[in-house]
């Protein structure tokens, strides 16, 4: 890996069969120089931390209800405040993430799924398949997520598990159409009809070649989805709709929050799991940029 | 021309019939039917008057045969008829179309203006400090939730300046009515705005840079035009073209984004409807809503690739 790598860099002008891999040192060393996808990192780790940690950094119960103390804002003894039923705010942010967070990662590794392989199929088979599949993707694509999710929440019950499932099944088309593209274009390339010319078959060819070589966009798509899917389940939560309380998501804690007296008398109540979700969406979307450019450099300074 | 419009009319057929198709899936997963909706939950109706009315309305035919019949009555505009309020759902969704398409145009009006501008200036200055500022912002503005962006700017621009009110569509007894309307317009237009400014600043921005580096940019430059008149009037038309079809690409979340803002901001529109409907279980109204939404991002989709086609020619022989 080392010497591939600083073969690729020594040289200017590379041989394009390692241009095309880059080692996985030149990887971390690319995404790490991208300033702002390693805030982002750094950030989503400790926000995972945190969450994964909630029971041991907080003293309290997230659905604990304390009528002493309704509506305090911030102080030494509740970080954050707490809301209108006494529960303390920084324990049902820390709990709420896990949910919002795991919802979006389950969304995408359903959806991705999907897609990759709707999307290789639609690639190399091509024709009526091909014609098929990509006019269900576009009546998917049709349906506006939050919409669909809408309809859907109140039919099959609004538990996350649901949810997970319902964004999955409603994100494959994004997905599928990059790894359509990404297979059309690498199968009319040299190396797979060289491939083909010395007898690999056609499964050893898309496992060694074609799936490697598409992975780099696929990986970003994803990632972006991520920070996609966060933003509608916290959407839906914050409508009423999605994951509901007492259970806390950092949607619903804003569902709350939405009245005009809790807005302008509260800002504390819905300030923090705002800041939460704006702030881990930001940093899932700059690791999604930085991946982007890390992943092949032939892309870098294009967006 | 005629043939890519043929082409385009008719691929959209199979998509149109396949969002009905989803449409009627989502409300035969509802609990109750057609005629459930009709009946008062506070009135016994007898076990063999239900039977009668469902084989007169057809409700005991089997799906294919019920869609049909669903799909005809769709055609004319019937949508059913809402559980709760016992209106028309069509009827009701036209009473609520205004507002909506006020905010959308608005926001689509606001960024598209300001999404151009601002990738045009991030383009012509690549990698000064307005260019990382403006390329920093756009991804805050994709990344903050609407509802959340709505609440801040409520309590920034509503109860902190109190320059504008923090919701509603209007007030009353307000002397100028359209100034008025403006007022209330301008929070609620901004937040559902944003998102789309940031992907058009972004998009706008490496579309430019690409165009900028072409052949005829560096001959109009070189036959003496200004580097303004060059940009403005050689580069940017080039660049716009693909900017069409991010417009288009991002409508359906500005169709999702404008249920969450007029939540948000208590705007009597189609999205607030549909929020009320969903959370009293009127599935009618729901799926109503969710029908037309999707038609209508149907024929923008179309619209945009009309237009696509129109700006670049070479579009119309693939």
């Amino acid at each position: 890996m080392q010497t591939a790598d600083t073969c690729t860099t020594d040289n200017s002008p590379a041989t394009p069969g390692t241009e095309k891999r880059p080692g996985r040192a030149g990887f971390w060393a690319r995404l790490m120089r991208h300033r702002l996808a390693a805030a982002g990192l750094v950030f989503v780790i400790l926000m995972v931390a945190a969450t994964v940690l909630g029971p041991i950094l907080s003293p309290y119960d997230p659905n604990e209800m304390n009528f002493l103390h309704i509506s305090q804002p911030p102080s030494r003894q509740f970080p954050l405040g707490t809301d209108e039923l006494g529960r303390d705010l920084a324990t049902r942010l820390l709990y709420g993430g896990r949910i919002s967070l795991a919802v979006g990662v389950g969304a995408v590794a359903i959806s991705t799924s999907l897609g990759l392989a709707l999307g290789a199929l639609s690639g190399f088979l091509g024709g009526r398949v091909d014609a098929i599949i990509m006019r269900v993707a576009e009546i998917f694509l049709s349906v506006p997520t939050l919409l669909a999710m809408i309809a859907i929440a109140p039919l099959v019950g609004p538990s996350p598990t649901n949810i997970v499932l319902a964004l999955g099944i409603f994100g494959w088309p994004g997905v599928a159409r990059v790894t359509r593209g990404q297979v059309l274009q690498v199968r009319s390339e040299l190396f797979v009809e060289a491939a083909t010319a010395v007898g690999g078959s056609r499964l050893r060819i898309i496992a060694r070649h074609v799936l490697p070589n598409i992975a780099a966009p696929v990986i970003v798509a994803a990632t972006l989805q991520v920070a996609t899917a966060i933003l509608t389940e916290s959407s839906l939560s914050f409508l009423g709709l999605g994951v509901q309380p007492p259970t806390p998501t950092w949607g619903n804690m804003l569902h709350a929050a939405q009245s005009i007296t809790v807005v302008v008398q509260r800002p504390w109540q819905w300030l923090a799991p705002g800041a939460a979700i704006a702030l881990t969406v930001l940093s899932i979307n700059f690791i999604g940029d930085g991946l982007r450019d890390a992943l092949d450099p032939r892309w870098q300074k294009r967006s | 021309m005629y043939a890519f419009l043929l082409r385009r009319l008719l691929m959209m057929i199979p998509v149109a019939i396949g969002v009905s198709v989803l449409a009627f899936l989502f409300q035969e997963l509802s609990p109750g039917d057609a005629l459930d909706a009709m009946i008062p939950p506070d009135v016994a109706v007898a076990d063999a008057d239900l039977e009668y009315w469902r084989s007169r309305l057809g409700l005991d035919q089997p799906a294919p045969i019920r869609y049909l019949h669903w799909m005809g009555r769709v055609l004319q505009g019937d949508l059913g008829y809402s559980l709760t309020s016992h209106q028309s759902v069509g009827r009701m969704i036209l009473n609520r179309l205004g507002p909506t398409a006020l905010l959308m145009a608005f926001a689509l009006l606001l960024s598209t203006v300001l999404g151009i501008a601002t990738g045009v200036v991030s383009a012509v200055r690549q990698y000064s400090w307005l260019d990382y500022l403006l390329t920093v912002s756009a991804f805050f503005w994709l990344s903050v939730p609407g509802f959340f962006m709505g609440m801040l700017l409520i309590y920034i621009f509503a109860v902190w300046l109190a320059w504008v009110p923090p919701f509603g569509y209007s007030s009353p007894g307000a002397a100028n009515v359209w100034l008025d309307r403006l007022h209330h317009l301008l929070l609620p237009g901004i937040s559902l705005g944003l998102e789309l400014t940031a992907a058009l600043t972004r998009y706008v921005r490496s579309s430019l840079l690409e165009v900028l580096g072409a052949d005829y940019i560096r001959t109009a430059r070189a036959k003496g035009l200004s580097d303004v008149v060059s940009v403005l009037k050689h580069g940017l038309p080039n660049a716009l073209i693909p900017v069409i079809s991010v417009i288009g690409l991002r409508l359906p979340a500005l169709f999702g984004g404008s249920v969450v803002i007029e939540t948000v901001f208590q705007w009597p529109g189609m999205g607030n409807m549909l929020v009320n409907a969903a959370r009293s279980r009127d599935y009618p109204v729901v799926m109503g809503v969710t029908l037309f939404v999707s038609v209508m991002v149907v024929i923008s989709t179309l619209l945009t690739d009309i237009a696509y086609a129109v700006a670049d020619p070479r579009i119309r022989y693939h």
